[in-house]
């Protein structure tokens, strides 16, 4: 009995119905953190010693940046639940994560370019954190590509779940070579356990943004995950119901 | 002979590495010839380095380190897609799978022949890449020690990308862009040993680490890769 709702959770029509009322919620939410984290970012926190107001672009590059890096690790799990359990769900959340990850990794770099032509003086540094953050966009790219590449449904999701396992296993790794090879960029200044060394009226619009990019990548993959299951399922009778009802409510 | 040989094997656990093993070098030995291309390849791309970017040593000692591991890991990377393909092909991949010993020494067996083929000769041909391009004294003994254990390192970690693209047609390129981001940790400290030596700096830290990684590498490679062949295979 106690298990019954991980099992449910391993049926794609229950995950759709079930996932239909969240999306007005969570889409509303994303919105109403976003606008009042952009606002309160761009428009009211403190100027910056050093630089100026070109420091605002942290507010969309360090959330995109802990979205990327959390998204690969949604996405090795799911990829992990669906090896062990042999479900169909996890793989299509794996899937729908693997654009939604890359996308934000490139969002993240764009805007760390743009960070760093007037604080750097330059568009592109090779340092530890901008390298890391390219080779994860490499990682997401083999994940995607790959997936391209089978015609077995069933084979490119086992491989891909294999190859985002041997990536989670090296990120940490490739994280800390680089670091270790390269520091310029300075060192992590939000902690959660004491002091962060970034001044709280600075730190409180990131966190507002940082918990809307976090509903904002919720939205997107459920939606992701929504249209592959209608993509994959598309030959049973419910989804057939469903466009059935979709096409009698536009007439 | 043969026959009464295989009678008298007991099947343990280790007998499939041997056979395997003997089986591949047999077949490496066979096809001598292929042996030379990514030795060929290597010092012709290293021989692109001085025409593309300066001849003058000055510049050249300071890239060489660099060089040469990149193009060696080049080389390693382009022979990968042959590690299981003309197994796969022929059918002999499959038989290996339903075979009752583990797949991991059969895979531990066929990574260990790749890189006596492949990167053995690459380490031992780099000291003649590094006098191309005025390599300094100091760097020789790193370069090949790290050579040594890298391409270890990457035969091991490309045999995961060559599992996972065994049975696709054009996987060639897709194995590059699969397994070269698994690569950079082995490249940086790999190549940071060179320059360190060069620098006049100890090496014992990039030494240590090279190690670890053919540790973990050795340990954990073959099981990735023995499941994704499963995978493949299946498909």
């Amino acid at each position: 009995m106690a298990w019954q709702w991980f099992h449910r959770l391993g049926s794609p029509r229950w995950f759709y119905e079930k996932t239909q009322p969240w999306l007005a919620w969570l889409a509303l939410l994303t919105l109403v953190l976003l606008v009042v984290g952009s606002t309160w970012a761009l428009g009211f926190a403190p100027v910056e010693a050093k630089q100026g107001n070109s420091y605002r672009i942290i507010y969309i590059h360090v959330p995109a940046s802990f979205l990327a890096l959390a998204g690969y690790y949604i996405m090795a799990v799911s990829g992990a639940v669906g090896l062990i359990w042999k479900m169909k769900l996890p793989y299509m959340v794996m899937k729908s994560a693997a654009p939604i990850g890359a996308a934000l990794t490139f969002v993240a770099l764009i805007t760390g370019s743009i960070w760093g032509k007037p604080t750097w003086g330059t568009w592109w540094e090779w340092d530890a954190r901008i390298t890391s953050m390219l080779l994860l966009l490499f990682l997401y790219l083999g994940i995607i590509a790959l997936q391209q590449a089978f015609h077995s449904r069933d084979t490119a999701d086992k491989a891909s779940a294999i190859l985002a396992l041997v990536g989670t296993v090296n990120i940490p790794i490739i994280y800390k070579s680089v670091d270790w090879w390269y520091t310029l960029h300075q060192p992590a200044t939000l902690k959660f356990i004491g002091e962060s060394a970034i001044h709280s009226s600075m730190l409180y619009p990131l966190l507002v943004m940082i918990a809307g990019f976090y509903c904002f990548y919720a939205l997107a993959l459920l939606l992701y995950t929504r249209a592959e299951i209608l993509r994959r399922e598309h030959r049973t009778q419910w989804v057939a119901d469903l466009v059935g009802k979709f096409a009698k409510g536009v007439q | 002979m043969q026959a009464e040989q295989a009678a008298r094997s007991n099947g343990g656990t280790f007998s499939m590495f041997w056979a395997t093993l003997r089986r591949d070098l047999t077949l490496a030995i066979r096809h001598r010839g292929e042996m030379a291309n990514p030795l060929v390849f290597f010092l012709i791309a290293i021989t692109m380095v001085p025409l593309g970017i300066s001849p003058e040593s000055g510049v050249l000692a300071s890239i060489a380190p660099g060089m040469i591991w990149v193009m060696a890991l080049l080389a390693t990377l382009l022979s990968l897609d042959g590690l299981f393909r003309s197994d796969f092909e022929d059918g002999s991949l499959e038989q290996m799978l339903i075979s009752p010993q583990p797949l991991y020494f059969t895979v531990l067996a066929k990574i260990l022949v790749h890189w006596l083929v492949t990167g053995l000769p690459v380490t031992l041909m780099a000291p003649l890449l590094g006098v191309m391009l005025a390599l300094p004294q100091a760097g020789y003994f790193p370069l090949c020690i790290s050579l040594l254990l890298g391409t270890a390192c990457m035969s091991l970690i490309g045999a995961i990308g060559a599992a996972l693209t065994v049975a696709l047609r054009k996987g060639g390129l897709l194995l590059s862009l699969i397994v070269m981001p698994l690569y950079v940790p082995v490249l940086i400290f790999g190549t940071s040993a060179v320059q360190n030596a060069v620098a006049g700096v100890a090496i014992n830290t990039q030494l240590a680490v090279l190690g670890a990684f053919l540790a973990i590498a050795i340990v954990l490679a073959p099981l990735a890769a023995a499941g994704a062949l499963r995978i493949a295979n299946n498909g």
